[in-house]
């Protein structure tokens, strides 16, 4: 076999191998989406539909009227976003402020603060449910999205930190201390220097954050108990053990709390990867 | 801008002092430089005590006290009576111990592993593959990495259901000769996948390898990215075969990514308790397919709630944990820049 042939056999065997992953990966998601909009004979089908023929709306539709347990769907969903989004507004700026500190200073108890972050991260949060079930409880907060809130942001904290600080650490030093040479205060530096070129960092940060929030399932099973305050991974969950053969609805629910992180998740990928190119180069 | 021009405020005067040093120059005044990083920090570790430190302790003191439904009652609750060790005695004799034992380390051992394995091979793959092929590739690993746990294992869960599954539809597709010699039977319609302990966790790693592996691979696509060709181009200069670019110039590069991806598999799988509640059933599922995170949490929120016993259940859990990644810790503090 000449080189050129080789090298064309090499070339097509890497592209079928790629092709076979993305299959792997995306057949799963392509079958929930298009499970969402089949018909129930075509759902309960033996045989291989691979496209819903022809697409359907009344799984979609029942989930925001009939909804899960006399709530739509609408409902579960708001309660995602009012936590997720809470929890990475206030957990970025906790963060930052811990991670400036270990990227930018030297001082004593530094190392063992980093190797605490890394064993805080270690401990499961399963582990941690059932005192915190019952500090959440003695503080009033029991079945309230306030307490998963606040749950959130100690469940993400440790590693917004860990992987924030490389990226405080990437932007050079020099440019801060350009900033003092020209006389501007501490708070104008870190706003005007640092936040700026931090930024990219703190959007892969928070991305995180979010969908750890977003899909956040034991605290949520435990802490809430009224269903009008479930949020989608927990309503979810008590839509199969409901109703687990209406697989129509089930999936149009499923697809319904992907659809948003699917999105975030390819609009932000190639900052997401440059992202973390950025976190793993030490400069 | 404008901040920018104005005259440094109250740093003139001790500007001479630190210019002997040639060190980085005196930043401006406000709180004494040597307290600012404890400043900034105490609100983070704030959280940390609070939410993760503090329900530690709180965890292993209840693990030697008994926490049943009267002591957790909202009105009059019983104190908690101290019993010592009984709450492990109690696990440790439990046949339910052995069971979670089993299930949660060869169940991290083996998806860890396969995850792993699969990542870096896609990771490679990517590396190599052209720029439209790889975003590709990368978009479709996105998605199966965006499904949430609680998705996922829905997802599966259908996808392996008896009847309506495409997994049974795909096997029954086969040759009968090929099925029967491979499997043992040739008609898969209406073959359960979720009832057996063991074809539970077979789903739950597949489940969870297909959501961690895009991780992975992108971590390590990164790293790749990260190395300067110039390395590539002096190896290839000096006569260096493929593999000993890989073992002296990709691997030790690579390692400190490698070795955080471990230690974050390692975290995720060994406490995998959505996609196994939500595939074996809720909390009626079989017994014998109990992970510690699960028996941990049926103990304390089933009825009759024992939570002290849940505790040292948890206590166990959390020691094996630390006792597994220990020395990748050790690891990541030689690598990573943490002193």
């Amino acid at each position: 076999m000449n080189p050129k042939t080789r090298r064309k056999l090499g070339k097509f065997g890497l592209n079928a191998a790629g092709i076979a992953v993305f299959l792997f990966a995306i057949f799963p998601v392509y079958w929930m989406i298009t499970a969402a909009f089949k018909p129930n004979d075509q759902l309960n089908s033996t045989t291989f539909i691979p496209f819903p023929m022809p697409p359907t709306l009344e799984h979609v539709e029942r989930a925001f009227t009939k909804g899960i347990n006399g709530n739509s769907i609408w409902t579960y969903m708001m309660n995602s976003v009012i936590v997720s989004v809470s929890t990475i507004i206030i957990g970025a700026v906790f963060a930052l402020l811990a991670a400036t500190a270990v990227a930018r200073f030297r001082f004593r108890f530094r190392t063992s603060f980093l190797i605490l972050l890394l064993i805080v991260q270690m401990v499961p949060s399963e582990a941690l449910l059932i005192p915190l079930f019952l500090n959440v409880r003695q503080m009033g907060l029991y079945n309230e999205l306030l307490g998963l809130i606040v749950i959130n942001v100690g469940l993400t904290l440790p590693f917004s930190v860990w992987m924030l600080r490389t990226f405080v650490a990437a932007v050079p030093k020099e440019l801060e201390e350009a900033s003092w040479i020209d006389g501007a205060s501490r708070f104008t530096t870190f706003w005007r220097v640092l936040f700026p070129l931090v930024a990219p960092g703190l959007v892969a940060t928070s991305i995180f954050s979010f969908i750890t929030a977003w899909n956040e399932f034991v605290f949520a099973l435990t802490l809430i108990e009224d269903s009008d305050k479930f949020t989608m991974p927990r309503a979810l969950s008590f839509f199969v053990g409901q109703r687990s053969t209406d697989w129509g609805g089930i999936m149009a629910a499923s697809t319904l709390m992907t659809i948003p992180v699917l999105i975030f998740f390819l609009l932000v990928q190639r900052r997401m990867v440059s992202g973390l190119v950025a976190g793993a180069v030490k400069g | 801008m404008s901040d920018t021009s104005t005259i440094a405020r109250g740093g003139g005067h001790r500007a001479s002092a630190s210019a002997r040093r040639a060190k980085p120059p005196r930043r401006p005044s406000g709180l004494p430089l040597r307290f600012v990083p404890y400043a900034l920090l105490l609100p983070g570790l704030l959280v940390i005590a609070v939410l993760l430190l503090y329900p530690l302790y709180q965890m292993v003191d209840m693990s030697f006290h008994k926490v049943g439904l009267r002591q957790i009652r909202p009105r009059n609750p019983l104190p908690a009576e101290f019993v010592g060790a009984d709450n492990y005695t109690a696990a440790l004799q439990s046949d339910l111990f052995g069971v979670s034992v089993r299930n949660t380390v060869i169940f991290a051992v083996v998806t860890v592993a396969l995850t792993l394995i699969l990542g870096t091979l896609v990771g490679l793959l990517l590396h190599k593959l052209g720029p439209k092929m790889s975003t590709t590739v990368i978009v479709g690993t996105m998605a199966a990495w965006a499904v949430p746990p609680t998705s996922a294992a829905v997802v599966w869960k259908w996808l392996f259901d008896a009847d309506a599954g495409v997994v049974n539809w795909f096997l029954n597709m086969l040759p009968d000769w090929f099925s029967q010699l491979v499997f043992g039977r040739a008609e898969w319609a209406g073959v359960p996948w979720l009832n057996d302990p063991l074809d539970i966790y077979f789903v739950l790693v597949v489940t969870v390898v297909w959501a961690s592996f895009p991780f992975i691979g992108v971590s390590i696509l990164a790293g790749l990215k990260s190395i300067p060709s110039e390395l590539y181009e002096a190896a290839r200069v000096d006569g260096s075969t493929a593999f000993q670019t890989f073992r002296k110039i990709t691997f030790p590069l690579l390692r400190p990514v490698f070795s955080v991806l471990v230690v974050l598999s390692i975290i995720w799988d060994f406490k995998v308790f959505t996609q196994l509640f939500i595939l074996a059933g809720g909390t009626n599922m079989p017994r014998e397919a109990f992970n510690f995170s699960v028996w941990s949490y049926i103990e304390a929120f089933s009825p009759p709630p024992d939570m002290g016993l849940g505790s040292a259940i948890a206590v166990v859990l959390t020691v094996i944990l630390l006792l597994i990644t220990f020395v990748y810790v050790r690891q990541i503090v030689k690598t990573e820049d943490v002193r």
